[in-house]
C-alpha cells in the first residue's frame, strides 16, 4: 500500500539488555505472540537463523517474512528485506538486533536505516539491542571491557523511540545459561567467561543499562510534560518545579583524537541537561583547507562525527582560537564551553600556546569543563 | 591484574562485605524479583525461575504466593511442591517449622513484604527469609517498589497508595541477586485490566507508572553497583572504570558558591548522580570566612550535596586525594580571584588542579 505524506511515522520500541543471551529477543518474540492473541497484526522481519531452540519456540506462532538473500565473496548472507516489509504493511515489525551492520550489496549500510523506511512509511518497529552499541557510551565500554565496540547505533536513532524495556538477568544467570551451551556454541564459551563475559565486565554493563534505561524513561516523562503543555497551559504539571534557563553547550573541536571522547561526552551531558549542542572548529582562513592533508582528515572526520550524532557544527576563522570560541559562545548564550586538556609542554605553555588555559582566562563569564582523557585505561 | 593502593572502607562497604561472607558461610543465596507495581510480572518470573530449578533437578518448595493469581502462575504452581502456610485472622504466615523441617535447596516466599499475624516467632516476613538463609535454605521473593520502606512515601506521594508492610532497603542491598521486572506502563494497566494505549507514556495514569519505574530501575542500578564494590573488594581490584557520575564543589569564602550549588543540584539530579562538597581548612582564616563557609555548607547539604572539611597546607593536594578516594568524576571550581602574571604561569590554583586532575573534569565556575 503507498503511504502518503500525512501518514503518521510508526512507534519504535527498543528492547535493551547488558550482553548477548539476556533475553531481550525472547522478550520482544513472547510481547508479539501476546499481541497477535490480542488481534493485532505482527510480523517477524528479521531474526537470527541460528537463534536458541526456546528463542526459536517463541517465534512459532508468528508470520515470519523471508530475509533477502545476497551473496558476498561467495557466501550467502540473509539481511531484513524492507521492500517485502513494505509490501506487507504489518502494524507491527519486529526485527532483532538494531546495531546490526548490514553486508555490502544490502539497501541500506546498517539496519537501523532499514527500520527508519519502516517507521517513515507509518510501521510500528520493535527491536531489540545491549547499551553497548549505543554511540555516546563508547569509550566508557572501552574502559569497562577493554574492547571497541565498531556496530554503534547513533543516540538519536535511539531517542526517537517511543517506549524503552530494559530486558534484566542477574550476571550468574547469564553464566548458567552460558554455560549449558544455550547461549554460544560449546566450543566458545570458555573464551566468552574469561573475555566479554567476566563477571565485573557484566556487573558495570548491567549497571550502565539500567542506569540507561532509567534516563530514557525520564525523558520520555519530560516529553510527555512538554506536550502537555502545549496542548492545556493551564492545567499543572504533575511536577511543578520550574524549569532552568536551557543550557547551551559548546564542543571545542581540534584535530587531536581527543575530539572523539569530547564528541561523546557532550553529547551525553546535553542529553542528561536537556541542552543544545553544538561543535565549533576554529582555523584562521575560516576552512580547513590549509591544513595538513592530515589534520583536515581528522578534523573533517570529527565534523563529520559530531554530526552524526546530531551535534549542529559550525567552522570560524580566527586567529586567536581561545577568543574566538569565547566570542562565539557570548553571542550564543552558550552556558557551558567544553575542552579537551591538549598535552602541551611547559614551552607552550609559557608562549601562551594552551587555548584551553586561554579560553578558562578570557571566559571569566562562562562555565568551562576541561573534559579529562578517558581514553586511557590504566593498568589494562 | 592490576592492584593497587585501595580507597578506605566505609563502615557499609564493611557491613556489607560481612553480610556477604555470613551468607557464603550458609551456602543459601537470596534472589529477589523488584517490580514497580502491581501486575509487571514479578510473579510470574519468580514461579517460571522456581520450575526451570526443579525441572533442572535442584529441590524447590512454595512456602508462600500471592493471593490473585493469573492462568499462567497456576500453571506453573501445579507443578510445584507447596508447604501450606498458616492462616491467620487477616494475614498469612509461611509455616516455618515446617519448611525447617523439609528442608528444600530453595524455597518460593511471596511476596517478600508481609507482617505476619500476632505471636508469630518473627514479626516480619523478611525475617523469616533470614532464618531460612542461615540454615542453608536459598530463597526466591518478590516485592513492589511501594513497600520498600524508604520508597513508600515517595510512592504515596506518586499514585496515593499507602501500606503497613514494608521491608528496610538494606535487606534489598544485603540480596546476593536482584532481578528488576521491567515492562511499559501501558501494558502493566493493561493487565491490571485497563484498555491497552498506543506504545509510549499517553496518558496521566502512566505518566505516574513511569515515574516508579524510573524510581525501581535506579533502586536496582544501585544495588547492582553495591555488588559489583564489593566484587573488587573481595578481589582486591583497583576499580578503573565509573557507572555513575560523582560532582564535587570546591567552596572557598570567595567563590560564587552559590552558583556551584545550584549547578550541582541540578546536575545531581539530571545525571542521577551524587554530590559532595568540600572546603580546605587553612591556617589564619578570619571569623568571617568560617561563618560564610558553614552557610555554603547549610545550603550544599540542603541541595543534597555530602560535605566535609579538609586540612591541608595545600588545597589542590587535598581535593585530588579527598576526589581520588570518593571516586569523582567531576571537580567544581571557581576562577581564581587574583589574577596575577605569577599566579598565571607558577601557581593558578585552578590551572594546577586542571593539570594535576588525571581522569577527572574539571568545571570552572565564573564569578
Amino acid at each position: 500500500m503507498p503511504t502518503t505524506p500525512n501518514t503518521p511515522r510508526g512507534s519504535l520500541k527498543v528492547y535493551l539488555g547488558y550482553a548477548p543471551g539476556v533475553g531481550k529477543t525472547f522478550q520482544m518474540l513472547a510481547d508479539g505472540q501476546a499481541a497477535v492473541k490480542r488481534g493485532v497484526d505482527v510480523v517477524l522481519g528479521y531474526f537470527e537463523p541460528h537463534a536458541r531452540p526456546d528463542t526459536i519456540a517463541q517465534a512459532q506462532e508468528l508470520e515470519i517474512i523471508p530475509h533477502r538473500k545476497i551473496e558476498y565473496r561467495g557466501k550467502i548472507f540473509q539481511e531484513l528485506d524492507a521492500e517485502a516489509l513494505l509490501r506487507r504493511n504489518a502494524t507491527i515489525v519486529l526485527v532483532d538486533e538494531l546495531a546490526h551492520t548490514n553486508v555490502p550489496g544490502s539497501l541500506h549500510t546498517k539496519r537501523w536505516e532499514d527500520v527508519q523506511v519502516l517507521l517513515d512509511a507509518g510501521i510500528e518497529v520493535w527491536t531489540t539491542m545491549n547499551v553497548q552499541h549505543l554511540e555516546s557510551l563508547n569509550d566508557q565500554i572501552w574502559q569497562i571491557t577493554g574492547v571497541r565496540v565498531r556496530e554503534t547505533v547513533p543516540d538519536g536513532i535511539v531517542r526517537q523511540a517511543a517506549e524503552i524495556v530494559a530486558v534484566d538477568l542477574t550476571p550468574d544467570a547469564l553464566h548458567n545459561r552460558l554455560k549449558r551451551g544455550a547461549v554460544y556454541k560449546p566450543e566458545m564459551v570458555e573464551k566468552a567467561l574469561a573475555g566479554f563475559f567476566k563477571g565485573s565486565n557484566l556487573g558495570a554493563l548491567r549497571e550502565l543499562t539500567l542506569r540507561q534505561a532509567a534516563h530514557e524513561v525520564d525523558l520520555r516523562q519530560a516529553f510527555y510534560d512538554e506536550t502537555r503543555a502545549l496542548q492545556a497551559p493551564k492545567i499543572s504539571g504533575v511536577s511543578g518545579t520550574t524549569t532552568p534557563p536551557k543550557e547551551h553547550i559548546l564542543v571545542h573541536l581540534t584535530a587531536e583524537s581527543t575530539s572523539a571522547m569530547l564528541i561523546r561526552r557532550g553529547r551525553r551531558a546535553a542529553d542528561y541537561l536537556q541542552a543544545d549542542c553544538t561543535a565549533l572548529f576554529v582555523s584562521p582562513t575560516g576552512d580547513i583547507s590549509r591544513l595538513s592533508s592530515e589534520e583536515r582528515s581528522a578534523v573533517e572526520e570529527h565534523l563529520l562525527f559530531a554530526r552524526s550524532l546530531q551535534i549542529a557544527t559550525q567552522v570560524l576563522q580566527g586567529s586567536d582560537v581561545a577568543k574566538t570560541i569565547v566570542e562565539f559562545a557570548r553571542r550564543n548564550h552558550v552556558t557551558q564551553i567544553f575542552v579537551a586538556q591538549p598535552q602541551h609542554s611547559f614551552r607552550d605553555r609559557l608562549l601562551g600556546r594552551n587555548n584551553v588555559e586561554n579560553i578558562i582566562r578570557i571566559a571569566q563569564d562562562i562555565q568551562v569543563t576541561v573534559v579529562a582523557d578517558r581514553t586511557q585505561r590504566p593498568g589494562a | 591484574m592490576h592492584v593497587s593502593k585501595l580507597a578506605r572502607p566505609t563502615p557499609e562497604r564493611l557491613l556489607r562485605q560481612v553480610q556477604a561472607e555470613e551468607n557464603k558461610q550458609f551456602g543459601s543465596k537470596l534472589k529477589i524479583f523488584l517490580g514497580y507495581a502491581p501486575a509487571v510480572g514479578k510473579s510470574y518470573r519468580m514461579l517460571d525461575e522456581a520450575r526451570r530449578r526443579l525441572e533442572r533437578g535442584e529441590d524447590v518448595v512454595v512456602a508462600a504466593v500471592q493471593g490473585r493469581q493469573s492462568e499462567e502462575v497456576q500453571a506453573i504452581l501445579s507443578k510445584l511442591e507447596v508447604i501450606p502456610p498458616k492462616e491467620g485472622v487477616n494475614n498469612q504466615a509461611i509455616d516455618l517449622d515446617a519448611v525447617l523441617h523439609r528442608a528444600p535447596a530453595v524455597c518460593v516466599v511471596d511476596p517478600l513484604a508481609a507482617r505476619n499475624p500476632p505471636k508469630s516467632r518473627n514479626e516480619y516476613r523478611w525475617q523469616d527469609v533470614q532464618e531460612l538463609l542461615r540454615n542453608g535454605i536459598s530463597v526466591l521473593s518478590s516485592v513492589n517498589l511501594l513497600h520498600v520502606e524508604e520508597y513508600k512515601g515517595k510512592v504515596q506521594e506518586i499514585t496515593g497508595k499507602n501500606t503497613t508492610e514494608t521491608i528496610p532497603k538494606s535487606f534489598l542491598l544485603s540480596a546476593d541477586e536482584i532481578v528488576i521486572v521491567d515492562v511499559p506502563p501501558d501494558l502493566c494497566l493493561w493487565r491490571q485490566g485497563e484498555k491497552l494505549t498506543a506504545t509510549g507514556i499517553s496518558n496521566l495514569q502512566e505518566r505516574q507508572l513511569s515515574e516508579l519505574r524510573e524510581l525501581a530501575l535506579l533502586l536496582t542500578a544501585e544495588v547492582v553497583d553495591a555488588q559489583l564494590e564489593s566484587y573488587f573488594d573481595s578481589h582486591g581490584i583497583e576499580r578503573l572504570f565509573e557507572t555513575h557520575e560523582r560532582f564535587l564543589i570546591c567552596i572557598t569564602p570567595h567563590s560564587n558558591a552559590a552558583a556551584m550549588i545550584k549547578s550541582g543540584e541540578r546536575n545531581k539530579e539530571r545525571f542521577q548522580g551524587e554530590l559532595y562538597a568540600v572546603y580546605v581548612c587553612e591556617p589564619g582564616r578570619s571569623k568571617r570566612d568560617q561563618v560564610t563557609i558553614r552557610k555554603y555548607f547549610d545550603a550544599a547539604e540542603k541541595a543534597g550535596a555530602k560535605t566535609q572539611v579538609l586540612e591541608n597546607d595545600d588545597p589542590i593536594t587535598a581535593i585530588l586525594e579527598f576526589a581520588r578516594e570518593q571516586r569523582i568524576t567531576q571537580i567544581f571550581m571557581g576562577h581564581s580571584a587574583h589574577d596575577t602574571w605569577r599566579n598565571r604561569f607558577f601557581g593558578d590554583p585552578v590551572l594546577r588542579l586542571i593539570r594535576a586532575a588525571e581522569g577527572i573534569d574539571v568545571r570552572v565556575f565564573p564569578h
